[in-house]
């Protein structure tokens, strides 16, 4: 699930985001945008990678 | 000293360098065919992480992104987003993927197939479309180099001969050292690239516009449409961005050599962490684009929109920092390309020739194969760089359009029992079969969509369809 958020904020919303306006630190906002959620996707692996580890340390409920 | 004679003697340096460092790495080691292709399945987190940065950031990232920033605008950003997905994609399917090649011995793709259909018409009818796939983004290669060394050399030296040139030293690269080289390589590929990149982008800029804010302002001014979607384009608006995207993030590991790359980690656990840190890579690539969008202003009116960052880097630094970026474009090219080489020379001969016409090979015959077949391959995509034009990205996609048609096979042939392989099979020829309809009758973007897209999802459907409808097999695979 949380493999989910990056491609629903990076790929699906596009026409959400795909604008010049606001620019934000002098980039345009589609340009941020992305940049945002190139970080916030590391973010979202780390959390799964975490629970990932945590599943299994509980013996193994997954495989 | 010329400038361009400056310039070439720095490329050749650093060439030459990392030539050497390859050979070195490769030297100490008996060279069997487990060795050469899969490094002994041992490699850590950081000979990993490097092995694929080194496959992941070739000369496209490098010319063809900025070559596109220039010449399209807005659509590609898609690149930014396809990297990050497809690690996201790689933290879910690595791991599994891994752990039956550890249990079954696979060292390639077609390994995989074979395994786990046991079917080995189907597994070489992936090693072809594989091959295949990789014809073009050798091409993209090759034809970066090209345009790096004739620009370099002032357009001294044509770029025929610099495509020969750098064939030969491929050549030379892969036959002596193997994958455990090219990962070592890669540490200097990627140390120079990033350096160079980053120069760009920021004093780029700088010199032109007085920042990157304020170029942006210009160039949004100047050419309003450029920054968004379709940019300079006709037809590649939002539909195409999420059909695009969705193609390439979900087929990037379905190369033959970013799925063999996956065999040599020691762990999945490797891979898992890898695909966590991996997306804070693609950082370097926002630079190649502010330079793309810099030189819309800075060098207007180039018919190919690939030389925009080399021509702009000519004209703004002096002939030693364009053989730095020269140098650091060529070994961008090199390592990948050797890679795609290594991988397609072993799959001809571990995958398709030895199971169809001689099954009492030898290890060490194949091995050899292996090696011819590295030169043909050469040969191959040098005549196609030579004689047809495209621009780099339109090769990629190409190439892509062809392997992400194994995604459902490799996707439901590790998550679902059900999925036979008469249906992995008959989704996979009606994928690559639209690719090829479309892509040969000029119908890409098909309303909109990506061709190799629509293709997937009517891969996909027929696989569904017909695992369900045909009986279910014997397990093989265990």
């Amino acid at each position: 699930m949380l493999g989910l958020i990056p491609f629903v904020a990076m790929c699906f919303s596009v026409s959400l985001w795909d604008r010049v306006d606001p620019v934000i630190f002098g980039l345009p906002f589609n340009l941020f945008w992305l940049m945002c959620w190139i970080a916030l996707s590391s973010l979202c692996l780390r959390a799964a990678y975490r629970s990932e580890i945590a599943r299994a340390d509980k013996g193994g409920t997954t495989k | 000293m010329s400038p361009s004679a400056v310039s070439l003697t720095v490329i050749f340096a650093i060439v030459g360098i990392s030539a050497a460092i390859g050979i070195l790495a490769g030297a100490r080691r008996k060279m069997d065919l487990e060795q050469w292709t899969v490094g002994g399945r041992g490699f850590g987190a950081v000979l990993m992480y490097l092995l694929m940065a080194g496959e992941t950031y070739t000369t496209f990232a490098f010319l063809g992104a900025s070559g596109w920033a220039y010449s399209r605008g807005g659509p590609t950003l898609y690149i930014l987003a396809y990297l990050t997905l497809a690690y996201v994609v790689s933290f879910f399917i690595l791991p599994p993927i891994w752990e039956t090649g550890r249990k079954f011995g696979m060292q390639t793709q077609s390994d995989f197939f074979s395994v786990r259909y046991g079917n080995k018409y189907l597994a070489g009818f992936v090693c072809i479309v594989g091959i295949a796939s990789f014809i073009p983004y050798l091409q993209l290669q090759l034809t970066g180099l090209g345009l790096i060394v004739s620009i370099a050399s002032f357009d001294g030296i044509g770029r025929t001969p610099a495509m020969v040139l750098s064939v030969v030293l491929l050549c030379a690269f892969v036959l002596v050292s193997g994958v455990r080289a090219v990962a070592w390589v890669s540490v200097l590929k990627d140390a120079l690239m990033v350096f160079a990149v980053a120069s760009i982008g920021i004093v780029i800029p700088n010199i032109y516009f007085g920042g990157i804010g304020p170029m942006f302002s210009a160039l949004a001014q100047a050419h309003p449409a450029h920054l968004t979607m379709p940019g300079a384009s006709a037809n590649l608006g939002h539909t195409w961005y999420i059909s695009t995207v969705l193609l390439t993030s979900l087929g990037f590991f379905m190369w033959p050599h970013q799925f063999g790359a996956t065999f040599a980690a020691k762990s999945s656990d490797t891979l898992r962490r890898n695909a966590v840190i991996m997306p804070l890579y693609s950082f370097s690539l926002v630079f190649v684009l502010f330079a793309g969008f810099a030189a819309v202003m800075v060098v207007p009116g180039l018919t190919n929109g690939d030389l925009s960052l080399l021509t702009m880097v000519r004209k703004s630094f002096p002939p030693w920092f364009l053989g730095i970026v020269g140098g650091a474009g060529a070994i961008t090219a090199m390592v990948p390309a050797s890679i795609f080489i290594l991988t397609a020379a072993t799959l001809f001969a571990k995958n398709l020739y030895r199971p169809t016409f001689a099954p009492a090979m030898t290890d060490d015959q194949v091995a050899k194969l292996a090696r011819g077949m590295v030169v043909a391959l050469a040969i191959v995509s040098l005549c196609l760089a030579i004689f047809t034009s495209t621009t780099l990205v339109s090769l990629l996609l190409i190439g892509y359009a062809g392997v992400t048609q194994f995604f459902p096979g490799v996707v439901l042939g590790l998550f679902w029992k059900r999925v036979t392989v008469s249906a992995v099979f008959a989704g996979m020829v009606a994928g690559v079969a639209t690719t090829i309809f479309l892509m040969l009758t000029h119908r890409d973007p098909l309303l909109g969509w990506s061709a190799g897209f629509v293709a997937l999802c009517l891969n996909f459907v027929i696989t569904l369809v017909l695992s369900v409808l045909t009986p279910a097999v014997r397990e093989v695979y265990a």
